[in-house]
């Protein structure tokens, strides 16, 4: 269905207004979106304007809070009940969208605008079986008769490539992988070979593995058609991988704006510029550099400052930045590259100007140090729930082996960081070496001393040692004590110090995350999200630990305020010589803040060395899908591509052999499937888990070769 | 599906078997001495000690509980302990009343419940919604013999379109019984309407919200495909547990509108042997009235997981 078939169907007959003949895109010109509360009406979106081609795949970058889910459903008039658009035209192929009737745009949609939302776990009807849910689309915009419709569904599961199509067309949501889920929206989509597709977010939700995946077919399959694809985003890599130009908004303006190369080689905005330097990259790490931070906060609609909105928190801000906010305007150079900085010459000369990152000093070698935390073949097994009665009576009892025999080691102020899939194991690792979770059997040894498997019996000395920072701060922080009291908590707990030791010392400790003073009194939610995590830091050092636990401690915030935490864990590691456990699934974390690197899949280690040999050949197949999975800021990255394919398997169900082989891109044979892989020692302790030979892993894994 | 479904009849069976020991027990620790209780007050010794002999009363329990059961699951349900009459025809013929009213009742209830229910969650928080809170609140609120009185004065006394009274004669065909059963359905829909509205509301309101339905809208799909397909389909599902439950409720429960009716059902026939001491009368009652508990729950279940596709059946 490559030709058009709107004619067909019939539709512009029965319209008052009609699409073009010749294709001309989207197109938005100074769109202004408001929201109607209480207080005061809030314009999130202001005077935005972007065009995209048909055909072109157009990246809004942006922070949250900074209007671009709002934008999207202003184009799409679906806006909550207190929005309106307040100004600006939306025109897609001639016709003025705004213009349109409810019952108009009802008709656009699905037919001529399709979207794919953020989740897709959710977005998927659970009562339907998904094939249905696409042949709707047919019969419905395409006027199909039942059985084609569910031809038609099939057909497009295969286009989006789906194994097995007519059987996933059979299956319900709750039956399919978010992976899948996400084919599946898209295949929804493209039923109708629409003028305008928007995505937003549609990758966050999944794994690295699953997100490389989808955006490969997404970029493949958008080559045939010729929609034009508004694609919504807060991760750089993402863009750069994928569109061909790209608009960073913040706060509700446009900032720059332009092709993909001109913006990531020769950005002309501050805000880009801090933002790109906000994500860690994979050659360098804490001890090269420190991370770009941004000051401050993103202003709110309510109370813009009087000249350029990025002011307040832009480095190079000079007195004319504050007084007249400056208008988009285009630079020379490469066509169509906007941008709304009035200093943009002055940032292609001297970007140092404009930024923090810095370079660092000399650092220790990753091998010495006393060993602070031991874990000895820790297993953990949970037995599965809702057990038939056969299965008792038979004597079965299914476990699910999230530990399954893992050993670690990690040194006196150094960092293990720990990577995997969700669903590895590696939370429940961390929560048995914390004692939040018994471990069915294995050691753990803190200072050669062995810990009691759960935190009960933990004596208060042992407690004080390993602390824990987690993903979520809001979870994390009772809501109704002021922040200084759950900080003040341990310090009562477990050291037992007077009152006033306990305010001076918790006045320290706010000083140490750089929290004002005054913030002691505050209740969490008043305080933005970096700044409740920087909290539960503090709570964790309140006590001196030798280990800390961070468990995703950065996984939920936006880019910049990231590279803060981030230097502020290097920093606080760099004064206090605590040892962390660093949990990620974002590898270039991982990479910025580890000394040593394990990997984990389907609860077993498979490769573990310092940060630098496990992310360069020799690697173990899966950390190189890890790796290559990673989407890097930056369009000329060369990446091998290297794709993992079905889902993780059930840690029931485990595969034999080595547990990888069903997935593993670089399987040589039947030894796999049949016999566990040998440990071969690298060097320096890098050490990885697999039957192909080390040297033959250097040779494969050279960049270009397959 | 099928070891699915043998599993929840084996767990049914379970039930009404301790069922049955705690009703056997309870109607045993029941206050005076069943034989005294039928000779009357001025029975001699002997005569009561005969009738106790005759009724197996001086047996242990756990053999008169066997006996008991033993035959209840026969179809020998015993005799009354008052009239000397079996009883089994006597509860047969109320269960069918009492089936009667609550089909009737259901009739009305559920299919307006959902509707407003539904109406309600459009347009949440609007004044249509509004109202139609305020009088499911009111209605729930309101016990059954004040709203049946007032149904009377208004349509039997003031309009004088349907009986007041609605004693049928046993054995009274659905179609002679019709204007009698009117009132006193509209008087236990009025309570339990408002249940199902409110249950429908809260339920359709979740799905409206949900990432699915929004993605259904901007499908394009027609409003009503979206509501019918997408949105029911999903809310409907605590609303079907809510009405299933009712059941045993409208057959075994309805002792206040079968009183302020004069209605011959189950509910009064139980209340009756209750207060002549009758325990045959009582022991079949309630295990009918735990049978169609039970019965309706496993109903409940079946329409529960044939709706939704993410039970498994285990």
């Amino acid at each position: 269905m490559s030709e058009r078939v709107r004619g067909a169907m019939g539709k512009s007959s029965r319209r008052k207004w009609h699409f073009a003949g010749e294709a001309s895109g989207l197109e938005i010109r100074d769109l202004t979106v408001t929201y109607e509360t209480e207080a005061a009406s809030l314009d999130t979106v202001r005077n935005v304007s972007l065009d995209i081609a048909p055909g072109e795949i157009y990246g809004l970058v942006g922070e949250s809070g900074s209007g671009k889910t709002t934008l999207a459903r202003a184009v799409v008039r679906y806006l909550p009940g207190n929005g309106r658009i307040k100004g600006g035209t939306v025109r897609l192929d001639g016709v003025d969208l705004l213009e349109l009737t409810k019952a108009e745009v009802r008709r656009v949609w699905g037919s001529d605008i399709t979207m794919v939302h953020q989740d897709p776990n959710t977005s998927v009807n659970p009562s339907m079986p998904v094939g249905e849910q696409i042949a709707e689309m047919a019969r419905v915009h395409l006027r199909l008769p039942k059985p084609e419709a569910r031809r038609k569904a099939i057909e497009m599961l295969t286009k989006v490539r789906m194994s097995d199509p007519a059987t996933v067309a059979r299956r319900y949501a709750h039956q399919l992988s978010g992976g899948q889920l996400q084919r599946v929206l898209i295949a929804i989509a493209l039923t109708t070979n629409p003028r305008l597709l928007i995505m937003d977010e549609p990758t966050t939700a999944l794994d690295v593995t699953t997100e490389a995946v989808i955006l490969d077919l997404v970029r493949d399959l958008l080559s045939e058609y010729q929609t034009a694809v508004l694609y919504i985003t807060h991760n750089l890599g993402v863009v750069a991988r994928l569109c061909h130009r790209v608009g960073v908004i913040y706060a509700g303006e446009m900032m720059e704006q332009g092709p993909i190369r001109g913006v990531f080689k020769e950005m002309l905005h501050p805000y880009t510029l801090g933002l790109l330097g906000s994500v860690p990259r994979v050659d360098v790490d804490k001890r090269d550099i420190v991370l770009n931070t941004i000051p401050g906060y993103i202003p709110q609609p309510d109370n813009l400052p009087v000249g350029c909105i990025f002011a307040p928190r832009c480095r190079g801000v000079e007195e004319a930045c504050r007084t007249a906010r400056p208008p988009l305007v285009a630079a020379d150079g490469e066509a169509g590259h906007l941008t709304a900085c009035r200093r943009w010459q002055a940032l292609r000369r001297e970007p140092e100007e404009f930024t923090t990152t810095q370079q660092k000093k000399d650092f220790v070698e990753p091998t010495t140090g006393d060993v602070v935390l031991e874990a000895v073949k820790v297993k953990k097994y949970f037995p599965v729930s809702g057990v038939g009665l056969l299965d008792l009576l038979r004597g079965r009892r299914p476990v699910v082996r999230a530990v399954d025999d893992i050993s670690v080691r990690v040194r006196k102020s150094f960092t293990m960081g720990i990577v995997g899939e969700s669903g590895c194991g590696k939370t429940t690792l961390a929560r048995c070496i914390a004692g939040l979770e018994k471990a069915t059997s294995g050691e753990i040894l803190l200072e050669e001393t062995k810990l009691p498997s759960t935190i009960a019996k933990r004596p208060a000395d042992l407690l004080k040692k390993i602390q824990m920072v987690f993903q979520n701060p809001d979870a994390s922080l009772n809501p109704h004590h002021t922040v200084g009291a759950s900080v003040a908590r341990p310090l009562a707990l477990l050291r037992h110090l007077s009152k006033a030791q306990i305010q001076e010392r918790v006045e320290e400790l706010f000083q140490a995350v750089n929290l004002p003073r005054d913030y002691i009194a505050r209740l969490p939610h008043e305080l933005s999200g970096g700044e409740k995590q920087r909290v539960a830091i503090a709570r964790a050092f309140a006590t001196d630990p030798a280990l800390m636990i961070c468990d995703e401690p950065i996984s939920s915030l936006d880019v910049s305020v990231q590279a803060s935490l981030m230097n502020l864990l290097a920093e606080l590691q760099d004064t206090k010589g605590t040892s962390y456990l660093f949990i990620s699934h974002d590898l270039a974390a991982v990479r910025h803040l580890s000394d040593w690197i394990a990997v984990i899949y389907l609860g077993r280690l498979w490769e573990i060395g310092s940060a630098l040999d496990v992310f360069t050949p020799p690697q173990h197949p899966y950390t190189e899908a890890l790796l290559s999975a990673l989407p890097i800021p930056d369009p000329d990255a060369r990446q091998n591509r290297i794709r993992l394919h079905g889902n993780v398997p059930s840690a029931v169900h485990i595969p034999s052999g080595c547990r990888f082989h069903p997935r593993c891109p670089r399987k040589i044979g039947e030894i796999c499937e049949k016999e566990e892989p040998p440990w071969q020692e690298h060097r320096r302790g890098h050490r990885i888990c697999c039957h192909i030979p080390v040297e033959e892993l250097i040779e494969k894994q050279k960049v270009g070769g397959r | 599906m099928t070891i699915y479904l043998l599993r929840r009849i084996g767990f049914i069976l379970l039930t009404l078997f301790l069922a049955s020991i705690i009703i056997f027990a309870a109607t045993q620790a029941l206050p005076g001495d069943v034989a005294q209780v039928m000779l009357g007050q001025f029975a001699t010794e002997e005569a009561v000690a005969n009738l106790r002999e005759e009724l197996g009363l001086n047996r242990p329990a756990y053999v008169q509980y066997f006996d008991w059961l033993g035959r209840f699951i026969t179809g020998d349900w015993g005799n009354s302990m008052v009239s000397r009459q079996p009883v089994r025809p006597l509860v047969v013929a109320r269960i069918r009343n009492s089936a009667m009213l609550a089909m009737m009742a259901l009739l009305f209830y559920v299919p307006f419940g959902i509707l407003f229910g539904v109406i309600a969650a459009l347009n949440r928080e609007k004044p249509l919604d509004q109202i139609i809170s305020g009088f499911s609140m009111a209605f729930v609120g309101l016990p059954e013999f004040v709203t049946g009185l007032l149904l009377i004065s208004a349509f039997a006394f003031a309009l004088a379109v349907l009986p007041a009274n609605s004693s049928i004669a046993p054995n009274t065909s659905f179609r002679e019984a019709f204007p009698s059963l009117i009132l006193p359905a509209v008087t236990v829909s009025l309570t339990s309407l408002g249940y199902v509205t409110r249950m429908t509301r809260a339920s359709t309101i979740d799905v409206l919200n949900t990432d699915y339905v929004r993605a259904a809208d901007l499908k394009g799909l027609p409003r009503v495909q979206v509501l019918t397909r997408h949105v029911l389909r999903n809310s409907l599902l605590p609303t079907v547990t809510v009405v299933a439950m009712g059941i045993g409720y409208l057959i075994g429960g309805l002792i206040i509108t079968e009183a302020v009716y004069g209605y011959p059902g189950l509910g009064r026939l139980l209340v009756y042997g209750i207060q002549r001491r009758d325990v045959t009368l009582i022991q079949a009652c309630s295990m009918i009235v735990v049978t169609v508990y039970s019965l309706s729950n496993l109903i409940a279940d079946i329409l529960y997981s044939i709706l939704n596709p993410r039970i498994r059946y285990r």
